[in-house]
């Protein structure tokens, strides 16, 4: 028999029972919906993870003193005193896979212009910083290594801090504003680079040389960090191998000790956030594909309903020379259209909310097509898997008796 | 002397319910020539359906030769005997078995769907001769339940015909109608018959039989009577005879 017949008896079938079919294809049009929209948002998560990270600088390497305190239960290196200037030195001297490298230390305070303030942190950096980064300059110009070297009391705003106390809108390069008590001359305002995935944002900065902030605000001779740029991206790995033995020679560490610094390349800070998201994305995607599986079982149940209320028909087509494998083809056919056109619905439906949910919702979403691809061979199979029993079941039957069967 | 398109030799069926061994049929042997209307009459129990399912091909006999258009039936597979039942035998059943909210001609296209030797086209062309020919030509497009018990039965003799069968194969084909609509349909037998088409009615009752050419009857397994009718009844001429129905 021919398939184009097939597919004909099967495609009628379907037609005839109308409200039924669909109720059917609920369950693979949810199903389908889900995967398709659950991938979306992770994949839209971790490629926004991605981007803002590597808008961070993708080369970055940072040195935190204190062991590394990725986990629970571990106390902030924030406050240990490990890393100093001449570490800072050592490694400008000694490395071969580093392009930029700047100490920095930080430390939070209120900017103040007038009668206007606004709490904010301040990096003590050299001018390295910005390379680092990745951050230009909206306008004016970034201190020197002269002025770093004389402690001179100059900034640069970042765009947040400029809004709060310059509201009027005015010009804050040449103006006098002041950083706790001590007041600076604006230079420079940085880039606006806004919010990153994490809703930290990224314009509430002030930089100042780093002798300025380290002696005359902080006055402590430690470093909050080192922050370096690695020679490509490729490198970065590598380096971080490179400055972890160049620190724990200058720490003077036995093979038996811990670091007591931490190492970090953005590569590294990718995966972590990555590997977070990724989990959850397996956890949405079991959710709905368990959604798929309870489709597929809808399937069978209604073929099997189906096989039994068209036994009379069965025995018809078999006593006018229907073939086993026919009747076996039709039943089939009838339960992958239900589940392909399920699918089709539900691809549909799928991406119509990752829309909705990236316009309304504003989540960062991004459609994989293979997404689609494995949700279509999904539904196939599902139809072929959850159909085959019922229409191997029409097929074995015994014609006299199916012709008999009321 | 006419082509023998059945030919049946010591033919035996028999059935195991649970321990016992039940003999439906015990060794039977008969021809049909081309162009006979053959009655084949017995009560239940008498292995009459047991003889249908095998004339019909849908059951193959435990011993003895069946032979249908030149073909021994015994040996053949499941497929091969689709095949059989697809291109030499026409079934009309008692319930006319039509395929519900599917027109009139598309159920009498349905044998021809199962032959992949005939196109869409011949199918739908076949199709409309053969409703044509049971004077349903005007209701193709007509389902099932749009059309009476009679017209249904019609239909169903379409089917049967559609594929050229050597032998139509009639199961109580005029057990759900009246008696009117009866000798309807058993004078349109007759005409496909005086056409030359072979038939075979499988039957309980007896005034059926005086319609046809010859009369086989089985009882306990055996054919007790095989004689031919020499006073064959014209169904339309009994049609004409009968009262009118008060209006």
């Amino acid at each position: 028999m021919r398939l184009l017949n097939l597919f004909k008896i099967a495609f009628k079938a379907i037609v005839l029972n109308k409200i039924r079919t669909l109720l059917t294809m609920l369950g693979i049009i949810i199903g389908v919906a889900a995967v398709i929209a659950m991938l979306a948002i992770g994949e839209g998560s971790k490629e926004s993870i991605r981007s803002t990270i590597s808008s961070m600088g993708s080369n970055m390497i940072t040195v935190r003193p204190g062991e590394d305190d990725r986990g629970p239960a571990r106390g902030s290196g924030g406050d240990v005193q490990t890393l100093t200037l001449n570490d800072y030195e050592v490694i400008k001297k000694k490395t071969t896979l580093l392009n930029y490298i700047t100490p920095v230390v930080n430390g939070g305070g209120q900017v103040i212009n007038g009668a206007n303030n606004w709490p904010s942190t301040i990096y003590g950096v050299y001018p390295e910083y910005l390379d680092i980064k990745v951050v230009g300059l909206q306008s004016g110009s970034m201190f020197t290594d002269a002025e770093v070297q004389s402690a001179s009391k100059v900034v640069l705003l970042g765009q947040t801090v400029v809004d709060n106390i310059f509201p009027d809108g005015e010009d804050p390069i040449g103006k006098l504003v002041r950083f706790n008590s001590i007041p600076f001359k604006v230079i420079g305002v940085l880039e606006e680079k806004g919010e990153n995935t994490f809703g930290q944002d990224q314009d509430d900065v002030v930089i100042a040389p780093f002798s300025t902030v380290q002696k005359r605000i902080l006055a402590i001779d430690y470093l909050n960090q080192i922050m370096a740029s690695a020679t490509s991206e490729n490198d970065a790995p590598e380096a971080v191998t490179q400055v972890t033995e160049i620190l724990r020679e200058q720490h003077k560490l036995l093979d038996n000790e811990d670091d007591d610094f931490t190492v970090r390349s953005m590569e590294e800070l990718i995966s972590t956030f990555s590997s977070t998201s990724e989990m959850l994305t397996v956890l949405l995607v079991a959710v709905a594909g368990i959604s798929l599986l309870i489709g597929g079982i809808g399937i069978m149940n209604i073929m099997y309903v189906s096989v039994k209320e068209r036994t009379k028909e069965i025995g018809l087509r078999m006593a006018v020379g229907g073939k086993g494998s026919d009747i076996l083809m039709q039943f089939l056919i009838e339960a992958i259209l239900i589940s392909i056109t399920g699918g089709i619905i539900g691809v549909t439906l799928g991406l119509g909310s990752t829309i909705f949910i990236e316009k309304f919702l504003h989540w960062p979403t991004s459609v994989a097509l293979y997404s689609i691809i494995i949700s279509f061979a999904v539904c196939a199979i599902t139809g072929i898997f959850f159909g085959w029993y019922p229409a191997r079941k029409a097929a074995a039957l015994d014609p006299i008796t199916a012709l008999r069967y009321e | 002397m006419n082509k023998e398109i059945i030919k049946i030799k010591d033919l035996k069926r028999e059935f195991t319910m649970g321990n016992e061994i039940v003999h439906a049929l015990k060794g039977i042997s008969f021809s049909i020539t081309e162009g006979e209307f053959v009655t084949i009459m017995g009560s239940s129990g008498s292995g009459k359906s047991t003889m249908l399912n095998i004339l019909g091909c849908l059951d193959q006999p435990t011993s003895g030769l069946y032979e249908i258009d030149g073909v021994s039936v015994k040996d053949l597979n499941r497929n091969q005997l689709a095949t059989i039942r697809n291109e030499k035998i026409g079934f009309i059943f008692q319930s006319y078995n039509l395929l519900a909210r599917t027109s009139a001609l598309e159920n009498v296209e349905l044998p021809l769907l199962y032959n992949s030797k005939v196109s869409t086209e011949e199918r739908k062309e076949r199709a409309f001769k053969a409703l044509e020919m049971v004077g349903l030509g005007d209701r193709m497009g007509h389902t099932p339940s749009q059309l009476s018990g009679g017209q249904q039965q019609r239909v169903a003799i379409a089917r049967s015909l559609v594929n050229n069968p050597v032998m139509i194969l009639a199961d109580e084909a005029t057990g759900n109608l009246d008696t009117r609509t009866s000798y309807e349909i058993m004078s349109l037998f007759q005409e496909l018959n005086e056409k030359g088409i072979t038939i075979t009615f499988v039957t309980h009752e007896p005034d059926i039989a005086t319609f046809s050419s010859r009369t086989i009857v089985l009882k306990d397994g055996n054919i007790i009577k095989d004689y031919l009718n020499k006073d064959i009844q014209s169904a339309a001429t009994e049609l004409a005879s009968l009262p009118l129905e008060p209006h």
